[in-house]
């Protein structure tokens, strides 16, 4: 197959052919970089994806685009619906636009990019991924996040880090509010550093001081985090 | 889960087209609403004459209907028929008379909306066959709402589809449920707003109509019932001139705006705008929460 064959256009062959055709590719499959055309806001466009390969998506798609993603890099060049990226274990998932609510939720692992804003609940959940938006956040951001760092360049939006447990947030504009147990926490050398690499990771080494970011965590007060609750 | 769409033209080029364009955004929705449909379309209209959108159930025979009203409220009664619903027009001022007449001799007609431009339609069934059904890819005008439903809050009926309009050329559609529908419902009726149904969502227009009675603008009354109305909502809300999104604090429902210098467009998702004219070059946004988005026409 030629790269030329590699382009896929939805107005002419299904969502579901495109997304049984990523599925089936091995590990070590030649066919390493796809670029999709009229996606026309698609549900679950290149979801379930778990080969090293490169999907291109010129238009706007709906939701849960690149769900579940494992190894595998999809890049938006629009807008996305809700939930993209959602449940990631692993790759980078790149929105060149604005994405919708719930971007990265619960996901394990692999990188969320997004060019434009996130909405409402950006990383609820999040279990190790690593999002960088390099606009704002809507509210209830990083909802019950666990693990992994989220690092916005713009501003969040109310409730923040609602009962974190031990996400990292790192936010350069104002802050509308912080949720329960969700406090302000010292930017140590460690904390430099690590925003440094989420920074570099999304491309932006050079381009932004993290000396401009306020670092957020839990302040781990909440029922669960009391030994005596525990059973 | 429902289906909520929404057009308003701002160049007068593409008005033959609304009902073209909203015919293929209610069938996109399809899969959000499939029980149910229906639109409100802004066409053609008189400031001194008044159109009455009716349902029968069934069909009925609207040009016998209307040859008997035309002698009981003594002016010619117009009417075209679409399917099971038909436009009534008569001079303004002899509405209640009209509707008098209709309401004794004709039990089972409704009268789903009212007013100097705005008709109504909506009824059971697939989104792409109710849209066929009336008609709508003919439909001219300047703004339009459709709703494709997927019934939680009260029976599959075409009375329970959207949208609900309880005022002259006031027409609303929602995602979403509201919890606090029954008291305020109350409320609301001791205050003169009339209710045909048990609908959460009827209560919104109700609410709206009572605020705009009250002197509010469209804006004013929307950004009240962020403090009124408990629940979950997306709301795309139509009157006379105007044309005006609302979403809750929450904003669990979903909203994508596009907008051009043609037109200003409302879908649940981008779908439903990918066969806008000009789409790709459109600014594409999500509207914020708890935030009031409105367009009116220039007198």
């Amino acid at each position: 197959m030629t790269a030329q064959d590699l382009t896929i256009d939805l107005a002419s062959t299904t969502l579901r052919q495109l997304n049984q055709a990523l599925h089936r590719l091995a590990p070590d499959t030649n066919q390493r970089y796809w670029r999709v055309l009229n996606p026309r806001g698609g549900h679950a466009l290149a979801a379930g994806l778990d080969a090293p390969v490169k999907v291109e998506i010129d238009g706007h798609v709906g939701y849960y685009c690149a769900g579940m993603n494992k190894l595998a890099t999809v890049i938006v060049n629009g807008n996305a619906g809700v939930g993209v990226a959602e449940n990631m274990m692993s790759g980078l998932v790149h929105v060149r636009g604005d994405a919708s609510q719930a971007a990265g939720a619960t996901a394990h692992g692999g990188m969320l990019v997004i060019d434009g804003n996130a909405s409402a609940r950006c990383g609820i959940s999040m279990k190790g991924i690593d999002i960088v938006v390099k606009g704002s956040i809507g509210h209830m951001s990083a909802f019950m996040g666990q693990a992994g760092t989220l690092t916005v360049l713009g501003d969040a939006g109310e409730a923040l880090g609602d009962s974190l447990y031990e996400a990292r947030l790192f936010v350069r504009g104002s802050v509308a509010s912080l949720g329960a147990d969700c406090v302000e926490k010292e930017m140590r050398d460690e904390h430099r550093a690590e925003l440094g690499a989420r920074l570099e990771a999304a491309g932006l080494a050079g381009t932004v001081d993290v000396a401009e970011f306020r670092r957020y965590g839990s302040a781990r007060q909440l029922y669960n985090f009391h030994i005596d609750n525990v059973y | 889960m429902c289906g909520i769409v929404g057009l308003f033209i701002k160049s007068p080029k593409l008005e033959p087209e609304l009902g073209a364009l909203l015919a293929t955004m209610l069938e996109v929705m399809s899969d959000r609403g499939p029980d149910s449909a229906g639109f409100a379309v802004y066409g053609d209209g008189r400031s001194d004459r008044v159109k009455l959108s009716l349902h029968a159930p069934g069909g009925a025979d609207f040009q016998a209907i209307a040859a008997t009203l035309e002698g009981q409220v003594g002016t010619k009664v117009g009417v075209t028929i679409r399917s099971s619903h038909a436009i009534l027009e008569v001079p303004a001022e002899r509405e209640t008379a009209l509707r008098d007449a209709l309401g004794q001799g004709y039990p089972l007609v409704t009268v789903v909306g009212t007013g100097a431009r705005m008709e109504i339609y909506k009824e059971v069934g697939q989104p792409a066959d109710v849209a066929r059904r009336f008609d709508l890819s003919s439909m001219a005008g300047t703004h339009g709402v459709g709703h494709t439903r997927m019934a939680t809050e009260s029976a599959i009926t075409t009375a329970g589809a959207h949208p609900f309009s309880t005022g002259r050329d006031q027409c609303l559609v929602h995602n979403g449920s509201l919890s606090n529908h029954n008291s305020l419902r109350r409320t609301l009726r001791r205050d003169g707003v009339a209710f045909g149904t048990d609908n959460d969502s009827e209560v919104a227009a109700g609410y709206l109509t009572w605020r705009l009675r009250q002197g509010d603008s469209l804006k004013r009354a929307l950004t009240s019932s962020l403090d009124t109305l408990d629940g979950f909502y997306t709301f795309v809300v139509g009157t006379e001139s105007g044309f005006a999104v609302l979403r809750d604090p929450i904003s669990c429902k979903p909203a994508v705006m596009a907008e051009t210098d043609d037109y200003v467009a409302f879908g649940s998702e981008y779908r439903a705008l990918a066969d806008l004219p000009g789409i790709a070059r459109a600014r594409v946004w999500e509207p914020e929460p708890a935030t009031v988005y409105s367009w009116e026409r220039a007198a």
